[in-house]
């Protein structure tokens, strides 16, 4: 045994004080002063837009934009429950639910692309080179191909429900163990339909950015139903005071402004345009 | 996929020293050394406590922390999601999506190893110098000061337990710091993302390098044990 440990557990303890004191004064990141954050979506994040037009919204106006991605129900509810300043989605008609219930005053159109039903080359449901989405659903469903779907309560997966509607399927009642739902994100879905097989309706901008495609194409693309579009809300102050009601609402003007409009025009991968902006359009 | 690939993005990423890079790297070692630090302060003297006090309900006590320290790290996230949320109790504090929140759920997850381990050490250690401490006077709680000295080595292993389940885990961070880019983004989930975007090689290269780093942290604190037995005996 060993003769006088106080000395040795004080000095210890010191030591691991200080340290600590250390660590938690040390910044993570040179964060600015001004913040807001913006719950938005996977594919926003995912196909680097953010990366592209956050940088060019700071430089302007010095507020620093942390983005939590997640699928757009996810984002809405973070929302509601006053985590975000802003909302960033692509689902209109919960986004319009969103204002209705008072969470946001107003809901703006920032951008649309289109969603693509991508599926394996060798195309076991013989849809390839379709622009009927419709009936490409059907006939997947008739010779149950193996279908991934996000099964998240994300945008795409709304739009996904709503395409199966459509088709005159009831996915509920007439899913087999050929339509599997993931329950993740849009990249997690497409790594799953490319290990699997399987076709998946995917937001074209994580298509053109997504960089394990293997034997991944697109099967269907260039239907009117097919259109993706992107809106903004700032959360409603009278629901959540402590919000950055300022700030919120200068990331949507931007975004909606003829700069920040142009910011997503120019986000290319491959010189192919991912978001085509489109504030101000009625009906969008 | 090109095993080559992986390497070369892990050396690219270590070379390169890009700072948002340093900054994924720095912001995972200070939440999960804080998250350590804050468990030890409080686990060790607490499971030594455990060790040789007795009383109702112990043999429980013990079952349950045993039995935490297989806790899910997605539940405990979630826990500390709806504490610190604003619509939760703590939201007031404004505490979700930082590094804070991401330290108070890795505390969670860090503590019963901690605590069970240290108990384990402590009982063994009292069971063999019982009679020694007691001939010297020093009974009961007032032998936890020299207990917890003695037992340094096996407790530095414990505490490196602590540490590998901190900064091997992504469900609680992921969920209580939001992940964001240059705040709350760590290893872990900058891998998760680089997998959902479908950059394989990126992903494993950052993984790479966080085994490189959790390895040199091993190596250092087994180092340090050997000089500090040698010294000390």
């Amino acid at each position: 045994m060993t003769a006088l440990p106080r000395r040795s557990l004080l000095a210890a303890g010191l030591f691991l004080g200080l340290t600590g004191i250390a660590l938690a004064q040390a910044p993570a990141a040179p964060a600015g002063e001004r913040f807001i954050t913006v719950a938005s979506t996977t594919s926003t994040q995912d196909s680097g837009l953010f990366n592209h037009i956050l940088p060019l919204f700071k430089a302007k106006t010095g507020i620093e934009v942390r983005v939590i991605s997640q699928g757009t129900g996810q984002a809405l509810d973070t929302g509601r429950r006053g985590d975000a300043d802003v909302v960033f989605v692509h689902a209109r008609a919960q986004e319009l639910k969103f204002v209705e219930e008072g969470f946001s005053t107003e809901r703006r159109p920032v951008m649309y692309n289109d969603f693509v039903l991508i599926g394996p080359k060798s195309d076991p449901a013989g849809v390839a080179g379709s622009k009927d989405i419709v009936a490409a659903l059907k006939k997947i469903q008739e010779k149950a191909a193996p279908f991934v779907s996000r099964g998240d309560k994300s945008g795409t997966h709304a739009a996904e429900l709503n395409l199966w509607k459509v088709a005159g399927i009831d996915i509920a009642a007439q899913k087999g163990s050929w339509y599997r739902e993931i329950g993740q994100g849009m990249g997690a879905a497409l790594n799953t339909s490319g290990a699997m097989g399987a076709y998946v309706l995917s937001d074209r901008a994580t298509w053109i950015s997504f960089k394990n495609r293997g034997d991944l194409v697109i099967s269907v693309e260039g239907d009117q139903r097919l259109f993706n579009q992107y809106g903004v809300m700032s959360v409603n102050p009278a629901k959540h005071p402590h919000v950055k009601v300022a700030d919120g609402k200068r990331f949507a003007d931007w975004l909606t402004s003829p700069e920040g409009q142009k910011a997503i025009a120019d986000y290319k991968i491959d010189g192919q345009q991912l978001f085509f902006p489109n504030a101000g359009q009625a009906g969008a | 996929m090109d095993v080559g690939a992986i390497f070369q993005a892990a050396f690219a990423l270590v070379v390169g020293l890009d700072p948002g890079f340093l900054g994924i790297v720095f912001l995972s070692l200070r939440v999960t050394l804080t998250a350590v630090l804050i468990a030890a302060l409080i686990g060790l003297p607490l499971g030594a406590a455990l060790a040789l006090a007795r009383f109702p309900g112990r043999a429980a006590i013990i079952v349950c922390l045993n039995a935490l320290m297989g806790l899910p790290p997605v539940v405990a996230g979630l826990a500390v999601f709806l504490l610190l949320s604003r619509s939760g109790p703590l939201g007031p504090l404004g505490l979700l999506f930082t590094p804070t929140a991401m330290i108070i759920a890795q505390v969670i997850l860090v503590l019963p190893i901690v605590i069970a381990l240290t108990r384990q050490v402590i009982e063994d250690l009292w069971s063999e110098y019982r009679d020694h401490l007691r001939s010297v006077g020093l009974d009961g709680l007032r032998a936890i000061p020299t207990l917890l000295f003695d037992g340094r080595f096996a407790l530095a292993t414990a505490l490196l337990a602590g540490f590998g389940r901190a900064s091997a885990e992504v469900g609680a961070v992921l969920i209580v710091g939001g992940n964001i880019a240059g705040y709350t983004r760590t290893m872990t989930t900058a891998i998760t993302l680089e997998t959902s975007k479908g950059d394989l090689p990126l992903a494993l290269g950052l993984g790479l390098v966080l085994l490189s780093l959790t390895l040199m942290i091993n190596a250092i604190a087994f180092g340090a044990s050997r000089i500090g037995a040698r010294y000390a005996g």
